[in-house]
């Protein structure tokens, strides 16, 4: 509790809703003044709302919030920059044609008179704040889309600085950084940690939180699980924190008999990406494809779903060429694919769950082209039960679901389909810990069927939990797949920026 | 879970009849303020036939609305095809079937021509149909030679917007039966077929609709081409009710009927919408431009009114979809005062 005495920021019972969802349900936070505190948790956990709270993007519904003793209630992302509350997105925020003095200076430019920018003292606080990080190397006058993405990213922790920030909220910093820039980003961690400033350290790689960081927490489903100090940490029991379960439990396993070869992708080549990409796909199992953001992976699916035009390479399902591939060409064929993105592409938020389920096959209850509503209800219901959809019925506005459930009913489209392939990308992102448990045993159930299933994501853990064949891209290239058993959390990394490769020229 | 269901059920009631209450409520206030002839025979035919054009109309538009489009072009090419219909008429005041199927098919293929160029062309349908708007106006002032197009006044097509029709049983126009008739056949269909379906998941998202294999261009051409067949149709009801077919009527009707479809409880930004709700957002803005008329007052003062409804039918509407105005809100609000 002493801890708690020169605590910086306190966060006491914080609760948020959207709609049906509980998205925080009692979080307790307590982060000192120079301390590097991680925050710990799955996708969907809360991390990411918990943040938004604290820079005043969303207000929560209950709960306290204590900034150096006093009460802090943001007004929004402005009043909590003016209190000292900074934060750095995963996503870069900086205007790619603007240079890195004019990013750092961006909404709170130096003024001379009229409006008119003071264009040296601009350049001083930049070339300053750059120092501070230790990174005077960086040109701060040319185009930030010219600079690397490391570079990048400390021009945007450089600006957070000119903000003098008193509680610093990184969210997944490294998740686009190769390893030598990791380790520069650590070394900029730790001198801001000895000017005092208390760092909150949001990553679900495990090894390295306990690399730089002083205490954690871990979040599940929108409510603190455990505390404690990290040097002292079992990373296992912070597993078995953050997934509420065993890995186990987490992951089922049933025996899966590898058959003939479903699908056939070589040499395959999109606009951009990926660059080429070749494997084989086999009845009755799931593989597995890890890549980070912008390898590639979600393109590659989009070209054998004919969603994005091929360059070259073929595709054969079931022994035949797909040709110019198309949706509906695919869904004729047996292969769905479940898309990265509920909201702008998987679903239709304003339509009931029976019409985003049976869209593809709304002919199987229509005669004459009129539908009978009642059968298709009928149908809808029967697939949505043995996934476990919870919902009122399925006339319900699908948008009214918690983000587990919606994933469940947007898979239920492919089972409802029948579907003998089955492409998923990304299909625990943004789901609670209870249906992604679901969604690993109805993928399981599937491949033990004689399904094949292929899962594409960027959270090594479920990939070397589900997949019984895993293949890596890296730029555009996607190496072979090979069985999960030679493959652990490194290797999948390194393969994954390239590291391999170097290593054996 | 009772309560939130009985609830979900009222809103969704509120949507359906909200358009109809307010209907109600204009015609009660009408009769009030303008007295026992407001409900004369006269004007209890004249306010249906008024309003049957922009119904029917408004029934195509629905379609396109609730498919994510839009078509600003109705008003010019209702003139374009009731320029066909009357120029058919022209030449043999007998053959009025021919005139209504010359219409229809000149509103198939403006729309067409819209649809070809929206979806295969990829261009906003907005631009498309605002140039659609000039094109197909300026053909009916070609056709007509920039003259209304005079027919013989035997020809039967008008009898169909007949304020007093022929045979005394019919009560009303036959065109406002035929408007009825559709509207029935509509909402049927936009509640049952497959197509309609497909145009609810476009507007709905689009990207969905094609990730479930549907083919989204075709569909929307053919779904401009259908909206046509209604628009064709208005064109020659309203050749009927002028008894000519003039080049520049219906100038702005486009408006009148987006705005029937939007006050119907339809999104523009698609996904949502139903013909009955258009049907009686019709009616809604006849009986407005009816009754203060009735009431003498000047047609600027009509405009206001009108254009004010417009937007206060979709604010409220938008206020009930976003959840501001559900009873959860209005009662914590009544709690807390």
């Amino acid at each position: 509790m002493t801890a708690l005495a020169e605590a910086r920021l306190v966060m006491r019972g914080v609760h948020k809703r959207f709609g049906a969802t509980a998205a925080l349900a009692g979080v307790d936070l307590s982060v000192a003044g120079g301390e590097v505190h991680a925050l710990i948790g799955e996708n969907g956990a809360g991390k990411s709302t918990l943040m938004k709270v604290l820079a005043g993007v969303h207000v929560m519904d209950e709960g306290t919030l204590e900034l150096d003793g006093s009460g802090y209630v943001p007004k929004g992302p402005i009043d909590a920059r003016r209190r000292g509350v900074v934060m750095i997105h995963q996503e870069l925020n900086l205007a790619p044609h603007l240079s890195a003095a004019e990013n750092i200076a961006l909404g709170e430019e130096p003024r001379l008179c009229w409006g008119l920018i003071n264009g040296s003292r601009r350049r001083d606080t930049a070339r300053d704040a750059l120092a501070r990080l230790g990174c005077e190397s960086i040109p701060i006058d040319v185009p930030v889309a010219q600079l690397s993405v490391a570079q990048q990213q400390m021009v945007e922790i450089a600006r957070a600085l000119t903000r003098e920030p008193r509680v610093l909220v990184m969210d997944e910093p490294t998740s686009s950084l190769t390893r030598d820039d990791v380790d520069s980003l650590f070394a900029v961690i730790r001198r801001l940690r000895e000017q005092g400033v208390s760092v909150i350290y949001i990553s679900h790689f495990l090894e390295e939180c306990q690399e730089i960081c002083d205490r954690y927490t871990v979040l599940r489903d929108g409510a603190t699980v455990t505390t404690g100090s990290m040097a002292e940490a079992d990373l296992s029991a912070i597993i078995a924190a953050m997934v509420g379960r065993s890995v186990e439990e987490l992951y089922p396993r049933s025996q899966h008999q590898m058959g003939e070869v479903l699908v056939t992708v070589d040499d395959l080549a999109g606009a951009e990406l990926p660059v080429s990409a070749s494997f084989t796909l086999h009845a009755g199992e799931v593989a597995g494809v890890f890549g980070l953001v912008g390898s590639g992976r979600t393109e590659m699916l989009r070209c054998i779903y004919g969603l994005a035009s091929i360059r070259h390479g073929s595709v054969q399902v079931a022994g035949q060429p797909l040709g110019r591939s198309s949706p509906r060409l695919c869904l004729h064929h047996g292969l769905g694919l479940l898309s990265e993105d509920r909201k702008s592409e998987g679903l239709m938020l304003t339509q009931s769950i029976a019409d985003n389920v049976a869209l593809p096959d709304l002919a199987r209850y229509a005669r004459v082209g009129m539908l009978n509503n009642a059968a298709m209800d009928r149908g809808v219901s029967a697939v949505g039960e043995r996934l476990g959809v919870k919902c009122q019925s399925v006339q319900q506005g699908i948008g009214e679901l918690s983000g587990g459930n919606q994933q469940k009913a947007a898979l239920a489209r492919l089972i409802h389909h029948e579907a003998e392939i089955l492409l998923l990308d990304e299909p625990t992102r943004g789901v609670d810990v209870g249906s992604k448990a679901a969604i690993y045993a109805l993928i399981d159930q599937l491949a033990s069927e004689g399904k094949a299933v292929l899962v594409v994501s960027s959270y090594i853990p479920e990939l070397l939990g589900i997949c019984d064949r895993i293949g890596v891209m890296c730029k555009g290239q996607l190496g072979g797949l090979r069985p999960r058993s030679e493959w652990d959390e490194h290797t999948i990394m390194a393969a994954a920026i390239g590291q391999e490769v170097r290593r054996g020229q | 879970m009772d309560s939130k269901n009985s609830r979900a059920w009222l809103g969704k009631a509120l949507g359906v009849l909200g358009p109809f209450a307010v209907l109600l409520a204009l015609i009660v206030v009408l009769r009030i303020a303008v007295g026992e002839s407001y409900f004369s025979a006269y004007n209890l035919r004249a306010v249906p036939l008024q309003a049957t054009i922009v119904a029917i109309s408004a029934i195509g538009m629905t379609m396109i609305i609730v498919a994510g489009g839009i078509d600003l072009s109705v008003g010019s090419v209702i003139a374009l095809c009731g320029v066909s219909a009357a120029l058919v008429l022209r030449s043999d005041p007998n053959a009025s079937a021919l005139a209504i199927v010359a219409a229809l098919v000149t509103g198939v293929v403006a729309g067409l021509v819209n649809g070809a160029i929206i979806a295969y062309g990829r261009m906003a349908p907005f631009i498309v149909t605002l140039g659609m708007m000039g094109v197909a106006r300026g053909l009916a002032k070609w056709a007509g030679d920039k003259q209304t197009v005079d027919y013989d006044s035997s020809a039967w097509l008008n009898e169909l917007m007949r304020t007093t029709p022929d045979p005394r049983w019919m009560v009303v126009a036959p065109g406002v039966w035929l408007m009825v008739i559709l509207t029935v056949l509509m909402i049927l269909f936009m509640r049952h077929a497959v197509f309609a379906r497909r145009l609810y998941a476009i507007g709905s998202n689009e990207a969905t609709a094609q990730l479930c294999g549907i083919r989204v261009p075709s569909t929307k051409l053919l779904m401009y081409g259908l909206a046509g067949l209604f628009f064709g149709l208005s064109g020659a009801l309203q050749t009927a009710r002028l008894t000519q077919g003039d080049p520049t009527a219906a100038v702005g009707l486009e408006l009148d009927v987006i705005a029937a479809v939007v006050i119907g409880g339809a999104s523009l930004s698609g996904g949502a919408g139903s013909v009955l709700g258009a049907v009686v957002g019709a009616l809604i803005m006849t009986v407005l431009r009816n009754g203060t008329q009735q009431l003498g007052w000047e047609s600027y003062t009509q405009e206001i009114i009108i254009g004010l409804v417009i937007v206060i039918a979709v604010a409220l509407d938008r206020l009930r979809q976003s959840g501001l105005l559900s009873w959860e809100r209005l009662s914590r609000l009544v709690r807390s005062q």
